[in-house]
């Protein structure tokens, strides 16, 4: 066991954790977080991205050891005051999920995204995602959302 | 008496944006991997590498000795208590299918196949002794090709003696719905047009992104089951059935599941072991699987062989289909498996007026994972072959994609139309779809800059794909099922509760999972009793709140389940009738019901429904001439099919040079019937479009020559991502369905079922005057530059 | 799945992380992890030793030295794509860059893990050998140089003994040369089937010097000399470019696999190497 200190959605978090524990696994089955979803076993679906230190990351792909000292953002740590974060409300409005279960990684992509690129084209937004799989939306939907959450300032 | 106002606003055809999402997109969503319990173990599944071998010993001494381990479980440990999983479709009575096991005791058929499993404290500790257990296999030579399976030259199951599962066929001559398919061939050998085409329906993967996962909790008094499923009802049933638990000890819930598309419309292994392991442990037990089990054992999907033989005038008029195929089991039968073809068998002659069809169907066993529901089941394979022929005569004719259809399809004011493969279309207008789909596409200016393209010898050609489908949906009317040798119903159910205060529950036996069936019956249910659209609540997937159902696939929730709830409605307007007579001390000749309020015909005076409820529920004014309660059940067996069509044209740059393709453009006009949430049509067509372009260009289950799954992970498999995807343009027309009181048809299927072939005949389009008549799906570079080699050489 | 259980260190130095690696038991680097997670997770390798060189400070960043570039071996993807040195002295570091992954992977993934890895279908190591790249070294016994031509040595095989860890890496400056680097896959996220990196200089409208490499056209990154050697002297113009491309495939042996056979990829090979060669000459 490794003890580790994380801050995770703004509260500080210090727990003994195996080493082999994914971050995934640490956020849903210790902290309880289950907002962040696992999708595959090779790093492809995007599923499970969180922001680290501000910049998007498979959470799948680190050991829960790594992010030690580190901060986390998940799909939880977003909406404040019972208001969804503009991203969440933009994917709302316009229909950017249906079964919802890319969604916080989608949404967590989209924002590291939109950070890099205030303005994106709706090819910017397309290659942005790429590293995000959903089955259901055919993703025109989520394009569009992300493109009108930039366009309200939703990088913040 | 009180004299509110009725509520204006229709709901219906409105985009509410849906009720489903607040969760959603916060993350406070209810998986069932996200379940929890006190005391909860964790199982790990041991499975066979091997496609086909007998166990000969299994070790599992050190994985019982491992740290946190508390039963290790092998086939032979569970023999006596597994029972064997049901298959639901008998297609013809003498159908032979092999015992299937949830464990293999002796024998495994495909890759994947669980042998053994570990309960342990938790996941990893399963894991880890999951890897200690040592299994002995002798190998066995395994059937993996679909027509060598026919042939039966090697047993996929020795003991059942044949790989022939069943033979099915249908003849329209012999149907009485229409003429001989071999005179018409004879006809058009002797001075017509046969054109003769072999199409290989690849093996897909539903890959639904929430992997399955299960947990049991055994309850002295109850086994509640969590399942990522489509169908709780059904897992319910098949609990009962296959581990003799008494179905009233049962409750199944389906949580938030993540996606489905056919592919959780199945009684899983996973789900008999789990149960297994929570009664031998009597602790609570949870499965979830990864996604390299998910693809190799999750049931897979299409996988046909199809030979077809359309015959026709010189002119381009079909005289007859010809259709035999071969459908891949795999190893066993699930749920539907054996059904699949069946689905697609009576959609051959798509939107056209053949005078003959004739289907023969082999369905064939492999040494590869089950096969089962895939978005589209049957439909897509059948639309796709008949898309790919007229888009063939078209070539051989000398006329254009569209004008031969028309010239092929049923007019508008043919309907209803009893088809040659004995269905009986409600309701369809292609003229207005194609015209609408023509104009968007901007057909003409394509085709031109088509040609400039070809004239010019561009590397990159130009290609444009047609497919106008039909398709039938509202699975299903149970007379026609049970006529069909399936041993359930097709009928749906739905209850309306009106609480006190003026809100409503509405429990619903369908079972969706993205569908967003919460928004659009609330919103069917707010126009029918005039509520408002946040007042209602709709309760699904879980067997103890809505009790009765047939959950959700085969686009039949809301042909049916959203006319059940329909139902269930007018049942509570009809009861309250007399209620609302007695308190506005009326004769009931002289109410009327609208906009939510009962009133007195002439008068100021009525109730609302609200109103209502609560006067109900008090009591107190209620002489009991009238039952004292509003909530209402219903339950609604379809009267028939509904028929949803549209024209969908796409346009595709091939470069010659690398034999890549990409999409241009894509204008869907689909017609669903009614609408009643534009916003989730659309959706439902866009993800349609995404799986079905899917097929066309990117997935395929790829075994090797030991039978091993190669594409066993998204590294191989490649679902498409939105960098990979074009956006489309989607548009409707609106010809109601007469199978049901609202007019509506389904749309889950419709937008797989119609771009697979759009994208093909695109392809093919482009490199047709290359000399390339074909390429088999999923059209890789790779395939289309080979088709074009060989295109060079002839 | 869950990886099987390990021992898990965090040296802060080079000389910390080779004696672990010399000292621990079945011991494997872990950089950026994105390759090697997912073996991890599948179990198809179950260290007992990870040593995360993740905390190693000397690992990180790009510097000026001279002629050259230097790029620490823990720089994630994401940051030599964006860096302005790179941009500016070895452009076609940044194009294939861009090109790898998605942008999460690239976050966390590293320039060094990518060389070390030796995927015949990454993206740097072709860069790599097209632009003669140095590789330096730690090992027990202190520190050495390869060049990037003798770095790999086959499918996920180099010059990397157990114990040694790959420190930075050295790109000679190419400084006003055009790059373009042309990947050839399926899906956006998906591994190159052939990508060719191609940098050249001009002298006028003719080609003073070129540079080419081939991803996934064998076990190993390949040069491709004699397409360099017949585009020297000759115009950026289409018809010498597509000649001299011609000779792309010569002396390779690529894989058959669902995405492609040999022919199809030595096809590839060429026309890709035009394209990418015309779009680096700035006439494509
Ligand atoms: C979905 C996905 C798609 C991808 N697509 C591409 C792609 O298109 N092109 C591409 O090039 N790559 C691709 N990658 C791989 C990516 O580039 C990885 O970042 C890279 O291969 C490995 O880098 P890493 O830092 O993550 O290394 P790790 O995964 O940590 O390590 C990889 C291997 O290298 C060894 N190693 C790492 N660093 C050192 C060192 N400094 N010294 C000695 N040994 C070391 C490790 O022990 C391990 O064996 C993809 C990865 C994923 C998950
Ligand atoms: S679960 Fe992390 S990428 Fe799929
Ligand atoms: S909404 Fe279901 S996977 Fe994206």
């Amino acid at each position: 066991m490794t003890r580790i200190t994380v801050k995770v959605d703004g509260s500080s978090f210090t727990d003994e954790v195996e080493p082999r524990t994914l971050l995934v696994h640490y956020l849903r089955e210790q902290l309880g977080k289950t907002g962040t979803v696992v999708g595959c076993d090779t790093s492809n679906c995007g599923s499970c991205t969180v922001h680290l230190d501000g910049r998007s990351v498979k959470s799948c792909s680190l050991f829960a050891v790594q992010a030690d000292g580190h901060e986390v953002t998940t799909i939880e740590g977003l909406a404040a005051n019972g208001q969804l974060h503009p991203m969440q409300q933009a994917f709302h409005e316009n229909h950017a999920l249906q079964c919802g279960y890319c969604t916080p990684g989608m949404i967590m992509q989209s924002l590291d995204l939109i950070a890099d690129n205030p303005d994106p084209s709706e090819d910017d937004v397309r290659l942005g995602l790429e590293g995000n799989l959903c089955r259901c939306t055919g993703y025109q939907n989520i394009v569009k959302a992300v493109r009108a959450a930039a366009a309200a300032g939703g990088a913040q | 008496m009180t004299t509110t106002e009725a509520r204006p606003t229709a709901e219906v055809g409105n985009p509410r944006r849906r009720k489903e999402d607040a969760r959603l997109v916060t993350g406070r969503t209810r998986w069932t991997d996200n379940i929890v319990l006190p005391g909860m173990l964790h199982l790990a599944m041991v499975r066979s590498p091997f496609a086909h071998a007998r166990i000969t010993a299994i070790d599992t001494e050190a994985a019982r000795a491992a740290t946190g381990v508390i039963a290790v479980l092998t086939g032979a440990d569970i023999a006596d208590e597994q029972g064997a999983l049901p298959n639901a479709w008998a297609i013809v009575p003498e159908q032979k299918a092999p015992v299937h096991p949830s464990m293999a005791v002796d024998h495994v058929a495909f890759a994947g196949e669980i042998v053994a499993m570990v309960v342990a404290r938790n996941a990893a500790e399963a894991n880890d002794a999951a890897d200690l257990i040592d299994v002995d296999y002798e190998e066995l030579p395994p059937v993996l090709d679909l027509r060598q399976a026919a042939t039966d030259s090697s047993l996929a199951h020795p003991d059942l003696g044949t790989n022939v599962s069943a033979v099915w066929s249908f003849d329209s001559a012999s149907a009485g719905t229409g003429g001989d398919v071999e005179a018409a061939i004879t006809a058009a050998r002797d001075g017509g047009i046969l054109i003769e085409k072999e199409i290989r329906q690849q093996r897909l993967i539903p890959a639904f992104m929430e992997p399955r996962s299960i947990v049991v909790d055994p309850t002295p008094e109850q086994m509640t089951v969590w399942s990522s499923t489509q169908v709780p009802h059904f897992v319910k049933i098949f609990i009962a059935l296959v581990l003799g638990i008494p179905e009233s000890k049962i409750r199944v819930i389906a949580p938030d599941v993540g996606g489905g598309f056919g592919g959780k419309l199945q009684f899983t292994p996973e789900e008999v072991l789990t149960v297994i392991a929570a009664r031998r442990t009597g602790k609570p037990c949870k499965y979830s699987e990864s996604r390299s089990e998910s693809l190799m054992a999750a049931h897979h999907g299409r996988d046909q062989w199809q030979k077809l033989t359309l015959a026709a005038t010189n002119d381009g008029d079909v005289t007859g289909l010809k259709v035999e195929l071969i459908a891949d089991m795999g190893a066993y039968l699930g749920l539907v498996t054996s059904a699949i073809p069946l689905l697609g068998a009576f959609m051959y002659n798509g939107i056209y007026k053949f005078p003959s069809y004739h289907l023969k169907c082999t369905n064939v066993f492999t040494n590869k994972t089950w096969t089962d529901a895939y978005r589209g089941a049957g439909r897509p394979e059948a639309t796709f072959a008949i898309e790919r022929l007229m888009d063939e005569l078209a070539a051989k004719v000398g006329a254009d994609a569209l004008a031969i259809r028309e010239r092929n399809w049923i007019k508008h004011e043919e309907f209803p139309f009893a088809t040659v493969a004995g269905l009986k279309y409600d309701s369809g207008n292609y003229e207005a779809a194609t015209a609408k789909a023509r104009e968007l596409f901007r057909y003409d200016e394509l085709r031109a800059e088509q040609l400039k393209r070809r004239e010019s010898g561009d590397p990159v050609q130009l290609g444009i794909g047609v497919s106008t489908y039909t398709e039938m949906c509202g699975l299903a009317p149970s007379r026609w099922l049970g006529s069909m040798g399936y041993v359930g119903g097709g009928w749906e159910h739905a209850s309306i509760r009106m609480l006190p205060t003026g809100k409503v529950e509405v429990i619903t036996g369908t079972s969706p999972h993205g569908q967003g069936h919460e928004t659009a019956w609330s919103q069917i249910v707010a126009d029918r009793l005039g509520v408002g659209f946040d007042d209602i609540e709709v309760l699904h997937g879980d067997t103890q709140v809505a009790p009765r159902g047939l959950d959700t696939y085969g686009s039949r929730s809301l042909a049916v389940g959203g006319m059940a709830v329909l139902a269930a409605a007018d049942r509570v307007i009809e009861k309250a009738k007399p209620i609302a007579a007695q308190l506005l001390e009326a004769n009931v000749d002289d109410l009327e019901f609208s906009g939510g309020r009962y009133g007195v015909r002439g008068t100021e005076s009525g109730m609302t429904m609200a109103e209502l409820a609560f006067a109900v529920f008090q009591g107190h004014k209620l002489d009991g001439s009238a039952e004292g309660c509003l909530d209402a059940d219903a339950t609604l067996d379809p009267e028939d099919f509904s028929f949803p069509h549209g024209t969908h044209l796409c346009a595709v740059e091939v470069d010659t040079e690398t034999g890549a393709t990409s999409i241009r453009s894509y204008v869907s006009v689909d017609d669903v019937g009614v609408v009643v949430n534009p916003m989730i049509v659309e959706g439902q067509v866009h993800g349609g479009l995404a799986q079905g372009i899917a097929q066309a260009l990117f997935e395929e289950a790829v075994h090797d020559e030991s039978g091993t799954l190669v594409s066993g992970s998204f590294v191989e498999y490649l679902v498409p991502s939105s960098a990979d995807l074009p956006s489309f343009t989607t548009a409707r027309t609106e010809t109601p369905s007469t199978t049901n009181q609202l007019g509506v048809k389904g749309v889950g299927e419709a937008g797989t079922i119609a771009s697979t072939p759009a994208v093909v005949n695109a392809i093919v389009d482009a490199v047709r005057h290359l000399g390339v008549s074909d390429v088999p799906m999923p059209c890789t570079p790779y395939r289309v530059w080979k088709a074009l080699q060989e295109g060079a050489q002839s | 799945m869950i990886p099987a259980a390990f021992e898990y260190f965090t040296p802060s130095t080079v000389d910390e992380a080779v004696a672990l690696l010399r000292d621990q038991p079945d011991a494997k680097v872990l950089a950026g992890g994105q390759s090697l997670m997912p073996v991890l997770r599948l179990r198809l390798a179950a260290p007992e030793t990870i040593v995360d060189i993740g905390r190693i400070g000397e690992l990180q960043g790009v510097r000026d030295d001279g002629d050259a570039l230097v790029i620490g071996a823990m720089t994630p993807h994401s940051t030599v794509q964006a860096d302005p040195l790179v941009g500016e002295h070895a452009r076609l570091v940044s194009l294939a860059t861009a090109t790898i992954a998605d942008p999460q992977v690239r976050h966390r993934g590293t320039f060094g893990g990518s060389l070390a890895h030796a995927d015949p279908a990454g993206d740097l190591p072709a860069v790599a050998v097209a632009l003669d790249a140095s590789f330096v070294i730690a090992g027990p016994d202190g520190r050495r140089t390869v060049a990037a031509a003798d770095f790999f040595e086959g499918v996920f095989s180099t010059a990397l003994a157990e114990d040694e860890l790959l420190v930075e890496v050295r790109v000679p400056k190419y400084t006003g040369w055009g790059a373009h680097y042309e990947k050839f896959n399926r899906v956006a996220q998906q591994w190159s089937i052939v990508a060719v990196a191609a940098a050249v200089r001009l002298d006028g409208d003719s080609i003073a010097e070129a540079r080419v490499g081939l991803t996934n056209m064998g076990s190993t990154p390949i040069r491709a000399s004699a397409v360099e050697a017949a585009l020297v002297g000759r115009p950026a113009t289409p018809e010498a470019v597509r000649e001299a491309a011609a000779l792309a495939a010569d002396g390779t042996s690529p894989v058959s696999d669902l995405n492609g056979d040999a022919d199809y990829r030595r096809h590839l090979a060429s026309v890709l190497t035009r394209r990418a060669v015309l779009s680096a000459a700035g006439t494509g």
